[in-house]
C-alpha cells in the first residue's frame, strides 16, 4: 500500500490498511533457502505463487504466442507447411524440432500455459481462504491519527459523541457498509465485490481451460459431401474425413441421421455486392436416435443444427451436374451426379467423372475412363473468359476430356475422387491429333473418337452441400466460464473497495470534535467525494459548533490540498 | 418500372451515396486540418505563459506556497450551514504535482483557439460521421468489411470519445492535437493505400455476432488509443518531473510543452482507468469473436492469426493491470507494458491484415 517507513504513525496506517485486498505479498527473490529439499520445494511454490512470476507467466504466454501467427501451423493448413517445407530447406528441420509448425500444442507453448495455471490455482486457494477470513473477522480499527489518510474531514459539533457515532454506524449500515463500533470510533468497510469477482474471475479462467482440454480430447469433428437426396447418418464410416481427440470413441457419436432434400442459393444480382448471397441454405430431413421422428429444418452458414453436443454446420456448396456416360454400343454404364469443387466466388468448379467397372472399348476389352471436367454455373461470351460470372446456374456449360487406361483406383492406394491420376491413362485424341475436349451445354452429348461411346451432359444439375460435423462436449462450461470471467473481472475492475472510519471525542474545551477519514486501495476521485457525501448528511445531524475564537482552523498537515469534487 | 430500371436506379444511388461518402470524408479532412491548425495555434500563443507551477511544487519553496488551502470547517456562528471540506492527500511517496493548465497556458488567445479548435472538431466529426452512415447505406451493411471501413469507422469513434469525455468535463482537451494528427494520418493512409470501392461480404461474416464483436472492437480500439496517448504523455511528463526533482533542468521547449500537461500521476491515473474500464469489454468482444466462430466455422478458436493476436493483446493487457497490483513494477514499468499491449493491438489491425493470411482475410488490400 505504501512506502516502508520506519514512521510510526506509518505503521499505523499500514494496519489500517492491511487485508484490503487478498493480493499475495511481494517477498524479495533473494530469500533463497538453506534447508533441505522440503526448503527448495517450499520456496519453489512460493516463488510460482507470487504476482512477480504469475505477471512473468503472463509475458511469456503472450510472447510464445506469436511464432504461431507468423508461421504455418499444421493444424490450420496443413498444405502451406508442406509450402514453408519445400521453400525453406534449411530453417525447417529446426522449426520442425522446435515444434514451430504446432506452436499451441507445443512442449513448451504448455509447460508455460500449465505452470501458469498452476500458479493460478496456487494463488487462488490462499486467497480465498484469506478472503473468507475477512468477511467473518472485521476490518481494523480507526488509526490513531486520521488526518493521515488520503481523504479526512473534521468538525466540531454540538451533539454528543455517543450520539455522532450512533448516527454514523446508522448511516454507514444503510449505505450498506459493514461497520461497527469500536471504542470511540466507528469503522466501516465496502466493496467486497471487488474481490469476490476477482477470485471469480481467475476461477473462471480455471474453468475455461479446463472444459476447452475435455471438449478436445473427447472431440470429434468430420466432413461430409452431400448432393442433394444422399442421406447420412451419425457413424464414422459414413464421414469423408474424419479428426478426433484422444479420448474419443467411435460409439461417443450422437445418434442420428439426416438427409439432404434441398440446397438454396440466391444471390445479390446487381450493385456492387453482386454475386453476394442472399439465402445460402440447406432443407435436411432429420431424426435423432434410432426410431426418431422426422423432421424438417434448414442449416445456414451461421445457424447450425444442434443435436445434442453434436452440430451440423453448412461449410460449402458447389454444382453436381448429372452425367451419363455410355459405351460404344450405346449402353449406359455410368450415370451419376457428380460434384465438383469449386474454385472462385463465382463459383467456377472443377472434377473428374471416373467409370470404374462396366465399360468395354469398341474392341470389348475392359478398361476404365476418366473425364476431367469444368464447370460454370454462367457462362458469358462477352466476359472473354472461361471463368465464371456469377455463382448461380444463369447459362451452365460443361467443359471435358477424356482418357482411358487404368484409374489406378485398384492399387490400394487412397485417391483423391477429385483427381485424376493419367500415369495410366491415355488421352482421347480429336481428329487433329489434339486432346479431345467439348464445350457441353445441358443436353449436349459428346462422342468419343473411334465409337469409344459418349459422354452427356444432362439438363438436371444437382447442387451438394458440404456438412461439418462437430462433437465437442464441455462447450457449455467454457461458455459459462467465459461469461462468469466477464462479469467478476468487471467486478473486480468497477467496484473500490474502501474503509471509512468515523471518530468522536469531547475534546479539552468540552465540544465534540468530529472526524471522518477515508480510505481505498488505490487512489480514486471517487473515495473523497463519497466521504464529504457521508460527511454531509452527518453533519446535518451532527450540526457545526461555533468555532473557539482564538483557535485559528489551519491545517493539521500542510501538505493538503483540497479535494477536486468538495471544492465546487 | 421494369426490374431491371429497378436495379439499375439501385445501382445509381448506391454509387451516388458511395460518393457522396468520399466527398464527405475528404470534407471532414479539410476541417480536421483546420481543428489541427487551431491546436497548434493554442499550443503556440499558451507558450507565452511562463508559470512553472511543476518546479515550484518540487522545490521546498513551492510547498510553502501550495501548501495552506485547506480550510478545515468553521461554522461561522449558528446560522451558517456550511457542509464540511474534505481533504485530500496523496498516497505516501506520491509527489504532489499540480495539473497543467491545458495547451491555452491561461493565455487568453490561447484559450480562444483552442475552443475554436474544439468547435472544428465537433463540426469535422459531424461531416465524417455523415460520411461513415452514407458509405453504410451505399454498401447495405455495417461500414466495417474491409481496412478502409474499419479506418473511417475506428477514427470516427476515436473522436466521438474524445468529444464524449469533454462533454462530460474531463479534463481531457490536452489530447486534442495528438487525436487530429493521428485521426488525420488514419484518414490519410485510409484514402489513398487502404482505400477499397465496395466490396462483398462472405457469407461467414453475415451474422449478429459479427455486428457485436466487430463494433466493440473498434470501440475498445479506440479507448485502448486515448489510454496509448495518455500512456506516452505519462512517460513524458513522468521523466520531466523527475529531472525537476533531481535538480536537473530539462531543455526550454519540453518545459514549455510538459508544464501545461496535466500532472504525471494525473496521467497516470487517467491511462489506467481508461485501460481498466476497457479491458472487460475487450474480454468480452474475443468471446463473442470465439462465439461467432463457433457459429461460422464449427471452431470456438482456431489460432487463426486475428485471434492469435487478439489474445495475445488480451494477454499483455492482463499483464499492465497485474503489473499495477504488483509493488515493483507500478509507474513507468507498467507505462511500458501498456504501451507494448497497444502496440500489439495495432499490428492485430494494421500488421496481421497486410502481412499475414488467415481467415480473417477480408481485408480488402
Ligand atoms: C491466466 C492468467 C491470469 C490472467 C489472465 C489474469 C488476469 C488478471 C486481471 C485482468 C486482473 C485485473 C483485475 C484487477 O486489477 O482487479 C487480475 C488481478 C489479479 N490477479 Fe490475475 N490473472 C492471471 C493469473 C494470476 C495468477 C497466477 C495470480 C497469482 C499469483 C494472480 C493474482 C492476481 C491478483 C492478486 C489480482 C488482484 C490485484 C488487485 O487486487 O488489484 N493472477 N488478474
Amino acid at each position: 500500500m505504501s512506502k516502508t517507513e520506519t514512521d510510526k504513525d506509518q505503521e499505523e496506517l499500514g494496519a489500517a490498511g492491511s487485508q484490503l485486498s487478498t493480493a499475495p505479498r511481494e517477498e524479495p527473490l533473494t530469500g533463497v533457502p538453506a534447508f533441505g529439499v522440503i526448503g527448495w520445494i517450499r520456496w519453489f511454490w512460493r516463488q510460482l505463487t507470487s504476482m512477480r512470476v504469475a505477471l512473468l507467466l503472463l509475458l511469456m504466454l503472450s510472447l510464445a504466442a506469436i511464432p504461431g501467427s507468423l508461421i504455418p501451423q499444421s493444424g490450420a493448413d496443413i498444405n502451406k507447411v508442406a509450402d514453408f517445407q519445400q521453400a525453406h530447406k534449411t530453417l525447417a528441420p529446426v522449426y520442425d524440432k522446435l515444434g514451430l509448425f504446432h506452436v499451441y500444442s507445443s512442449v513448451w507453448f504448455s509447460a508455460i500455459y500449465i505452470l501458469l495455471f498452476i500458479s493460478l490455482i496456487g494463488c487462488i486457494v490462499p486467497r480465498a481462504w484469506q478472503f473468507i477470513g475477512q468477511l467473518r473477522g472485521r476490518p481494523p480499527g480507526a488509526p490513531k491519527r486520521l488526518t493521515r489518510l488520503p481523504a479526512y474531514t473534521t468538525w466540531r459539533t454540538t451533539a454528543e459523541p455517543e450520539e455522532v457515532r450512533a448516527a454514523a454506524l446508522k448511516l454507514l449500515k444503510r449505505r450498506r457498509f459493514r461497520a461497527h463500533a469500536e471504542g470511540d470510533a466507528v469503522t466501516a468497510e465496502k466493496g467486497y465485490l471487488r474481490e469476490l469477482g476477482n477470485l471469480v474471475f481467475h476461477i473462471a479462467l480455471i474453468v475455461l481451460l479446463v472444459s476447452f482440454a475435455w471438449g478436445q480430447m473427447y472431440k470429434s469433428d468430420g466432413t461430409k459431401l452431400m448432393v442433394e437426396g444422399d442421406g447420412f447418418s451419425n457413424a464414422l464410416p459414413m464421414y469423408d474425413d474424419m479428426k478426433s481427440g484422444s479420448l474419443f470413441r467411435s460409439d461417443d457419436l450422437v445418434p442420428f441421421s439426416f438427409d439432404l432434400k434441398k440446397f438454396t442459393g440466391t444471390y445479390e444480382s446487381s450493385g456492387p455486392n453482386r454475386g453476394t448471397p442472399r439465402t445460402f441454405q440447406a432443407t435436411i430431413d432429420y431424426s435423432v436416435g434410432a426410431y426418431g421422428k422426422r423432421k424438417t429444418t434448414t442449416v445456414k452458414v451461421n445457424e447450425p443444427l444442434h443435436i445434442g453436443d453434436s452440430k451440423v454446420y453448412l461449410v460449402s456448396h458447389g454444382y453436381a451436374p448429372v452425367v451419363t456416360v455410355r459405351d460404344g454400343k450405346g449402353k449406359v454404364v455410368y450415370r451419376d451426379a457428380v460434384p465438383l469443387l469449386p474454385l472462385d466466388g463465382n463459383v467456377t468448379s472443377n472434377g473428374v467423372v471416373k467409370v470404374m467397372d462396366g465399360y468395354k472399348d469398341p474392341r470389348g476389352k475392359s478398361e476404365q475412363l476418366g473425364f476431367q471436367a469444368f464447370f460454370v454455373p454462367t457462362f458469358d461470351p462477352k466476359s472473354g473468359t472461361m471463368m465464371s460470372q456469377f455463382p448461380a446456374l444463369l447459362n451452365p456449360l460443361l467443359a471435358v476430356n477424356a482418357y482411358h487406361g487404368d484409374l489406378g483406383v485398384d492399387a490400394g492406394i487412397p485417391q483423391s475422387v477429385y483427381q485424376l491420376d493419367t500415369s495410366h491413362m491415355k488421352a482421347f485424341k480429336d481428329g487433329k491429333g489434339q486432346l479431345l475436349k467439348k464445350l457441353l451445354k445441358p443436353g449436349d452429348t459428346m462422342s468419343l473418337p473411334n465409337g469409344a461411346g459418349s459422354i452427356t451432359f444432362e439438363k438436371d444439375v444437382k447442387q451438394w452441400a458440404g456438412f461439418e460435423i462437430v462433437q465437442e462436449p464441455g462447450s457449455i462450461w467454457a461458455l459459462t466460464g467465459a461469461l462468469a470471467a466477464i462479469f467478476g473481472l468487471a467486478a473486480s475492475l468497477f467496484i473500490q473497495r474502501r474503509r471509512v472510519w468515523v471518530r468522536a471525542v469531547r475534546g479539552a474545551d468540552g465540544v465534540t470534535v468530529v472526524e471522518m477519514a477515508g480510505l481505498g486501495r488505490s487512489e480514486s476521485a471517487k473515495l473523497p467525494e463519497e466521504l464529504g457525501d457521508l460527511a454531509g448528511i452527518l453533519y446535518d445531524q451532527a450540526p457545526g459548533a461555533p468555532d473557539p475564537d482564538d483557535a485559528p482552523a489551519t491545517s493539521p498537515d500542510p501538505h493538503v490540498v483540497p479535494a477536486e469534487g468538495a471544492e465546487k | 418500372m421494369t426490374l431491371a430500371a429497378a436495379t439499375e436506379l439501385a445501382t445509381a444511388t448506391n454509387e451516388h451515396l458511395a460518393n457522396m461518402s468520399n466527398t464527405l470524408i475528404y470534407s471532414a479532412m479539410t476541417v480536421y486540418t483546420l481543428a489541427f491548425l487551431a491546436y497548434i495555434a493554442e499550443w503556440i500563443f499558451g507558450s507565452r505563459s511562463k508559470v512553472a507551477r511543476t518546479a515550484n511544487a518540487l522545490t521546498d519553496g513551492g510547498k510553502q506556497q501550495a501548501g495552506p488551502a485547506v480550510t478545515v470547517k468553521k461554522a461561522g456562528g449558528t446560522a451558517v450551514l456550511e457542509r464540511p471540506k474534505v481533504v485530500v492527500r496523496a498516497a505516501a511517496g506520491a509527489r504532489d504535482v499540480p495539473d497543467g493548465p491545458g495547451a491555452h497556458g491561461g493565455d487568453v488567445q490561447g484559450d480562444m483557439y483552442g475552443r475554436i479548435a474544439v468547435s472544428l472538431t465537433v463540426l469535422a466529426f459531424v461531416v465524417q460521421l455523415a460520411g461513415v452512415i452514407a458509405r453504410a447505406a451505399s454498401v447495405g451493411r455495417a461500414p466495417w468489411g474491409n481496412m478502409y471501413e474499419f479506418s473511417i469507422t475506428f477514427t470516427t469513434v476515436a473522436v466521438g470519445l474524445y468529444l464524449a469525455l469533454l462533454a462530460l468535463k474531463k479534463n481531457v482537451r490536452w489530447l486534442g492535437l495528438f487525436l487530429t494528427t493521428t485521426v488525420l494520418l488514419l484518414l490519410g493512409l485510409a484514402v489513398t493505400v487502404l482505400y477499397t470501392a465496395s466490396d462483398q461480404l462472405v457469407p461467414a461474416l453475415h451474422s449478429y455476432w459479427l455486428y457485436i464483436h466487430v463494433s466493440t472492437a473498434i470501440f475498445c480500439g479506440a479507448v485502448f488509443y486515448v489510454g496509448a496517448v495518455a500512456t506516452i504523455l505519462y512517460l513524458f511528463k513522468d521523466s520531466y518531473e523527475n529531472k525537476l526533482e533531481a535538480g536537473i533542468k530539462p531543455g526550454s521547449f519540453a518545459t514549455s510543452v510538459l508544464e501545461r500537461l496535466p500532472a504525471s500521476a494525473s496521467l497516470d491515473k487517467f491511462a489506467y482507468r481508461v485501460n481498466a474500464a476497457v479491458f472487460p469489454l475487450w474480454t468480452f468482444t474475443i468471446i463473442a469473436g470465439a462465439i461467432w466462430a463457433g457459429d461460422a466455422w464449427g471452431r470456438y478458436w482456431n489460432w487463426d492469426p486475428k485471434e492469435t493476436w487478439s489474445f495475445i493483446t488480451w494477454v499483455a493487457y492482463a499483464c499492465y493491470l497485474h503489473a499495477r497490483a504488483t509493488a515493483g513494477w507500478k509507474g513507468r514499468k507498467a507505462a511500458y507494458l501498456a504501451m507494448i499491449a497497444f502496440a500489439c493491438w495495432l499490428f492485430n489491425f494494421y500488421g496481421v491484415n497486410i502481412f499475414v493470411t488467415g481467415k480473417h482475410s477480408y481485408a480488402g488490400v
